[in-house]
């Protein structure tokens, strides 16, 4: 996997890598993004402004500050609320309701039989209310640890390894 | 550090989700370097939290060309807003001459600069190509003497070789340093050999007739003087030179015998 490098070459502004970062990363941002505002349209055009924005600000990504995708998801996160705080979604009276990732996954109707899905579907099923909320506050919500131990009213040491247990059931299901 | 016990903080998944300070991701990113297993945990976690993530996005494919051209431009999210308020105009019009000015100065020093390197570049070509000349011309005086003394010198011995039937108007000179064993052999004489053909030369010896290959002459036409060496250790009565096919004969072709000569002491 030569993630790395197209990391480096998407700093050079080579246009192919970013292709195959995009083609990697689109429909996880798309996922972010979408839980946060709800919406279909919004949510295409927040998703592929992330990206352009990524493109443009590639200099400020430093390797050695985290993962490109924890960089990446930070844009979406923060593209996505910015847009749930705006004049034209307020006016469109979007409410949001506080449901979790697990919701749109369960009520996904075309949810297809490829076998990622199917061991989603297994995975958010059996969940355990309490990793639906950790992993939706870390990693869809971007939650401070002790934002999320605030939250859940769980001390910080709890939400380490409860979140590690968690991903651990993740991998199991889907990898 | 037990790698193990650091894996099973769950510290890793914090990394991916962006929760460390920056020393902390930094401390993840350089441990990641040391220890392998570490950046495969890493990527693991990634990749089943890319997985998850993906299963809530709307299932729409949308294409990258749908972004495709808006790479090309400044960034486009955000209105650029002017900073500059009107100032006095002639400290914007003398800064813009002034900067003029410098840009033209400056362009005009790297043309001379640019001139002056190409003239340079073209003394230094020439004096290359005068020291090669001056080389060779050395090169080819030092030869000259030295045939010259090869030829007066009294040990050798002087053998012409007069045209024969195939070429009457030939004729080649046969220097032989017998303490030596070495033939120098002038050739001017000769025509230029055929494509294919060589000149190919033979030591004799005259009763009964009996040729001796010396070697054939193969780079004639480029040669200048037309001198040529050949080993000799034989006990030459006469010498003969005739026309052969790339690669010389085994016994010489009479009717292509161009040029023969004995030993006037014979």
């Amino acid at each position: 996997m030569d993630l790395d490098n197209l990391v480096i070459q998407f700093k050079n502004k080579d246009v192919k890598a970013f292709e195959k970062l995009y083609n990697m990363y689109r429909d996880s941002m798309h996922g972010v993004i979408y839980n946060i505002v709800r919406d279909h349209a919004i949510a295409e055009e927040v998703m592929q402004d992330v990206f352009v924005k990524a493109w443009h600000k590639s200099d400020s990504y430093d390797v050695k500050k985290g993962r490109f995708f924890t960089w990446l998801i930070n844009i979406a996160r923060n593209a996505a609320i910015d847009k749930t705080r705006s004049k034209s979604f307020k006016n469109e009276g979007k409410n949001l309701n506080s449901d979790y990732f697990v919701d749109i996954i369960q009520s996904q109707d075309s949810l297809d039989d490829s076998t990622d899905a199917i061991g989603i579907k297994k995975f958010v099923d059996k969940l355990a209310k309490k990793c639906i909320e950790v992993i939706e506050l870390l990693y869809f919500k971007g939650f401070t640890q002790k934002e999320a131990s605030e939250e859940l009213n769980m001390p910080i040491g709890t939400i380490k390894t409860r979140n590690r247990n968690c991903i651990k059931e993740l991998r199991e299901a889907v990898l | 550090m037990n790698i193990n016990d650091y894996i099973n903080s769950g510290i890793l998944e914090l990394y991916v989700a962006g929760q460390l300070s920056e020393t902390e991701s930094k401390e993840v990113y350089d441990l990641m370097l040391k220890h392998p297993e570490l950046l495969k945990e890493v990527l693991e976690i990634e990749a089943a939290i890319v997985k998850l993530t993906a299963s809530v996005a709307p299932k729409k494919d949308i294409q990258f060309n749908t972004i495709k051209g808006r790479l090309d431009n400044s960034p486009t999210d955000g209105k650029v807003i002017s900073l500059n308020r009107p100032k006095t105009k002639w400290i914007n019009y003398s800064g813009w001459a002034a900067a003029v000015v410098l840009a033209g100065g400056l362009i005009w020093t790297i043309n001379q600069k640019s001139e002056l390197e190409n003239q340079i570049q073209t003394v230094s070509t020439e004096k290359d190509f005068l020291e090669i000349q001056m080389e060779t011309s050395k090169s080819d005086l030092a030869e000259t003497k030295n045939l010259l003394n090869i030829i007066r010198d009294k040990s050798i011995i002087n053998i012409p070789l007069e045209g024969q039937a195939a070429a009457p108007g030939a004729y080649a000179t046969v220097y032989w340093d017998k303490k030596e064993d070495t033939v120098y052999l002038d050739l001017k004489g000769l025509p230029e050999p055929p494509e294919g053909k060589v000149y190919q030369v033979w030591s004799l010896t005259l009763n009964p007739l009996t040729p001796t290959n010396l070697g054939t002459i193969d780079d004639f036409i480029q040669d200048d003087n037309k001198i040529f060496k050949l080993e000799n250790a034989n006990q030459s009565q006469a010498f003969g030179i005739t026309l052969e096919p790339a690669g010389g004969s085994e016994s010489p072709t009479l009717e292509q015998l161009y040029t023969l000569g004995a030993l006037a002491s014979l």
